[in-house]
């Protein structure tokens, strides 16, 4: 490795590479790049039929341009869509014969994948470019009906399933990366956990892009049948490039009666460097529906990484009595941008949600929370309650709030506060006389800051997510 | 310990400090009384290492050149500023606030930091000690707290990190007599041969409970007179223009 290249690994750790063969379709986007990703995945013709529905409606659909962060025009024809370690041409049964590159790639990352090594009560599912390369947990989680694997295993094997949920919460049509995704996504994680079963342990999907010039489309769903629980994680690293890549990916969740999904993000793209040199676009689109009554989803992100963040968690709350919450920590710093937020559809009577947003911004960064909470005429007595706070750090970055509220239900409750802070001079200088350093100090009050949003996060992650707000914001003061 | 040679300071041209001397040696207190806007903070300020002001001369503690120190080093090395106004970090719980200071200090000195449990029992010992409410511990750092509230705390600190040089900035200043107790005890428990005290007060009350080594007054930017604690009591009757 070149010594810059070390050099620069002390600010992000997890940006080495791997160095490994690799499979690729054509570059390019066009029907024969479909093909050969249905075909690589041995998929049901369905599916395939699916992608080019996806794939025709998208000729007819336009990149939207409304977002705060600008970005060169990205062109789809020069992106490889399907990337694979050689070694995946037939998924290995097991972990044996995984390629030992692998196993290191997520020892460095700190998931070991071994048995022997694995991550107490966590089960995960690795993605790595384009492929999920192993799933922990899998028989342990079947013998309570729990299906946690790969959306390409899932698309074989539990094909109605998939059929019946898949677009079934963000439809093909319905804005340009996600249609983009629907054509030609290629992996990540699926989750059904059956009536009344509490899912025992955390699952967990972590997302690894390696590859160069390739675009990440991941895919994930998450179902939770009548009365059941889970709790999910995902986690993103990337290797540091001068190129942008794009990891565009749709998310979809579905709670059925008295069902429960906690979803949590921790995202740490790579950034791009202190010039805003490289980085991931990170345009994603995650959806839940709240579809049975007195169902519940909660979003919790902790976004720290990525060029450019774009994404806004949403609920859908059609079952009477759902709830859905988001909590969000968005730290921005040196050139990174982030414009992301929720939207909360009330739909169904009583339902109640709940926002809690913490944008952070250092450097000459620039964040922006964008939200929208929509009352349908029916959906009496909802409640919503919104927080949006901002912190700034040092005079060269920038916060946005951008709250809209549609309502159309006169027994609403709507409440929204936001606040704007900075981190004065002064208070670091406190700190700094009881013996902290600029980052520590930095560390410990944007760490309080956005207590209440680490607070959401399952205990095995939250002291991680706390270092790592810590790290993200290294070198934004003195 | 803490030796000030020629020290002047400017803020936006304007001169505060205008070659202040004054040498305090280990085991000493001194106390220093000047009129609002003499220049009492500032100096403490730069003892401390704030930023913005403009400086000439120089300082010796403990036998190192105090402006090669940064400023978290400077309270690694033992020096304590109870600030005049302390600050509001919302959010910060107290606790953990002066759980990761004291640490941060013990780290630097190679001592063994606390857990959880260990920090717990010393703060709560200390709180019962000087007697101050250990339901502060748990409220986001001052905020919201009375301006006596704020004052125990920077004394609570105080005897957490023992810190060899303290220079307490008007901390009697719109205290009751209670809590004037409290932060004089809080003093006169750590007050050893090893341990020096600089404290900036307005009013000579502090010192009935407090008997200073030296008493100087400020003025015009530097010391005009320097005496014992019936100085105090003399300034008490007479006022600054007369002295
Ligand atoms: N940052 C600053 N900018 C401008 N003037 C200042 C600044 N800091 C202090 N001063 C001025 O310097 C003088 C001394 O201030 P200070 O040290 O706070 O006095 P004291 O603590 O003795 O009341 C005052 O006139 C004050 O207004
Ligand atoms: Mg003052």
């Amino acid at each position: 490795m070149r010594e810059k290249e070390l050099e620069k690994l002390k600010d992000y750790k997890y940006g080495f590479t791997t160095d490994i063969e690799n499979i690729k379709a054509p570059k390019g986007l066009n029907k024969e790049v479909i093909q050969f990703i249905s075909n690589i995945k041995k998929e049901p013709k369905w599916m395939l039929e699916w992608r080019m529905k996806a794939f025709n409606r998208l000729q007819n659909l336009k990149e939207p341009d409304w977002q705060k962060p600008k970005y060169p025009k990205i062109n789809y024809q020069d992106l490889y869509y399907y990337s694979a370690p050689k070694s995946f041409k037939n998924k290995p049964k097991n972990l044996d014969d995984l390629d030992p590159k692998l196993l290191e790639t997520y020892n460095k990352l700190g998931i070991p994948l071994q048995e022997q090594k694995r991550l107490n009560n966590i089960a995960v599912d690795a993605v790595f470019d384009s492929v999920s390369v192993a799933t922990t947990f899998k028989e342990k989680l079947n013998e309570k009906g729990i299906i946690f694997c790969s959306i390409s295993e899932a698309i074989q094997k539990h094909s109605n399933l998939v059929k019946k949920y898949l677009g079934s919460v963000i439809p093909l049509t319905d804005h340009y990366f996600a249609t983009l995704n629907s054509a030609v996504f290629t992996d990540g994680s699926f989750v059904y956990v059956p009536k009344n079963i509490r899912c025992p342990m955390e699952l967990s999907t972590y997302f690894r892009i390696n590859a160069s010039d390739t675009g990440q489309f991941e895919r994930t769903l998450i179902i939770a049948d009548e009365g059941s629980y889970v709790s999910y994680l995902e986690g993103c690293t990337a290797p540091m490039r001068d190129e942008n890549q794009l990891h565009a990916a749709n998310v979809e969740l579905i709670a059925l009666d008295d069902a429960e999904i906690k979803y949590s993000t921790v995202q740490n793209w790579y950034p791009g460097d202190k010039d805003g040199k490289g980085g991931i676009y990170n345009f994603v689109t995650k959806r839940g529906a709240c579809r049975g009554k007195n169902s519940k989803i909660s979003w919790t992100q902790v976004e720290t990484g990525s060029a450019i963040t774009w994404k806004y968690p949403s609920c859908i709350l059609q079952g009477d009595n759902s709830v859905g919450e988001f909590y969000s920590i968005a730290i921005t710093n040196n050139y990174q941008k982030a414009d992301t937020g929720t939207k909360m559809i009330h739909l169904g009577k009583n339902t109640k949600s709940k926002i809690i947003s913490k944008g952070i911004s250092a450097g000459k960064a620039d964040n922006t929370y964008r939200g929208l909470v929509d009352i349908n005429s029916k959906a009496f007595n909802s409640r919503n309650y919104t927080q949006c706070d901002s912190l700034l750090i040092g005079n060269k970055c920038g916060a946005h709030t951008i709250p809209y509220i549609k309502n159309k239900n006169s027994s609403a409750n709507i409440e929204h506060e936001a606040t704007t802070s900075k981190i004065s001079d002064e208070q670091l200088f406190y700190c700094n006389q009881r013996g902290l350093n600029q980052e520590e100090a930095v560390s410990l009050i944007v760490n309080g800051f956005c207590k209440e949003v680490l607070q959401q996060l399952p205990m095995e992650f939250a002291v991680e997510a706390q270092k790592l707000v810590g790290i993200s914001l290294e070198g934004s003061v003195g | 310990m803490l030796k000030i040679n020629n020290l002047s300071a400017k803020v936006e041209k304007k001169q505060i400090l205008n070659s202040f001397n004054l040498e305090i040696k280990s085991g000493e207190v001194h106390a220093i009384m000047g009129p609002n806007g003499s220049g009492k903070s500032t100096l403490a300020n730069i003892l401390s290492g704030k930023k913005g002001y403009e400086i000439s001369g120089n300082v010796n503690y403990q036998n190192k050149d105090l402006f090669k120190l940064g400023i978290e080093e400077r309270a690694h090395k033992g020096l304590f500023l109870a600030f005049q106004y302390p600050l509001e970090i919302p959010g910060v719980n107290t606790s953990n606030f002066l759980k990761t200071s004291l640490n941060a200090i013990r780290k630097s000195n190679g001592k063994k930091e606390l857990d959880a449990l260990e920090f717990l029992k010393l703060v709560k010992s200390k709180a019962t000690e000087l007697k101050i409410d250990e339901k502060i511990l748990n409220r986001q750092l001052n905020v919201g707290f009375s301006g006596g509230e704020k004052k125990k705390n920077e004394i609570l600190q105080m005897s957490l990190f023992e810190p060899k040089m303290i220079i307490l900035d008007e901390t009697d200043s719109g205290l009751d007599i209670d809590a004037l107790k409290i932060v004089a005890n809080g003093v006169n428990n750590l007050r050893n041969k090893e341990r020096s005290f600089l404290i900036i007060t307005h009013y000579q009350r502090l010192l009935d409970y407090i008997k200073p080594d030296f008493v100087h007054i400020l003025m015009d930017g530097k010391i005009i007179k320097t005496g014992c604690s019936e100085l105090a009591l003399e300034l008490e009757k007479a006022g600054y223009e007369k002295i």
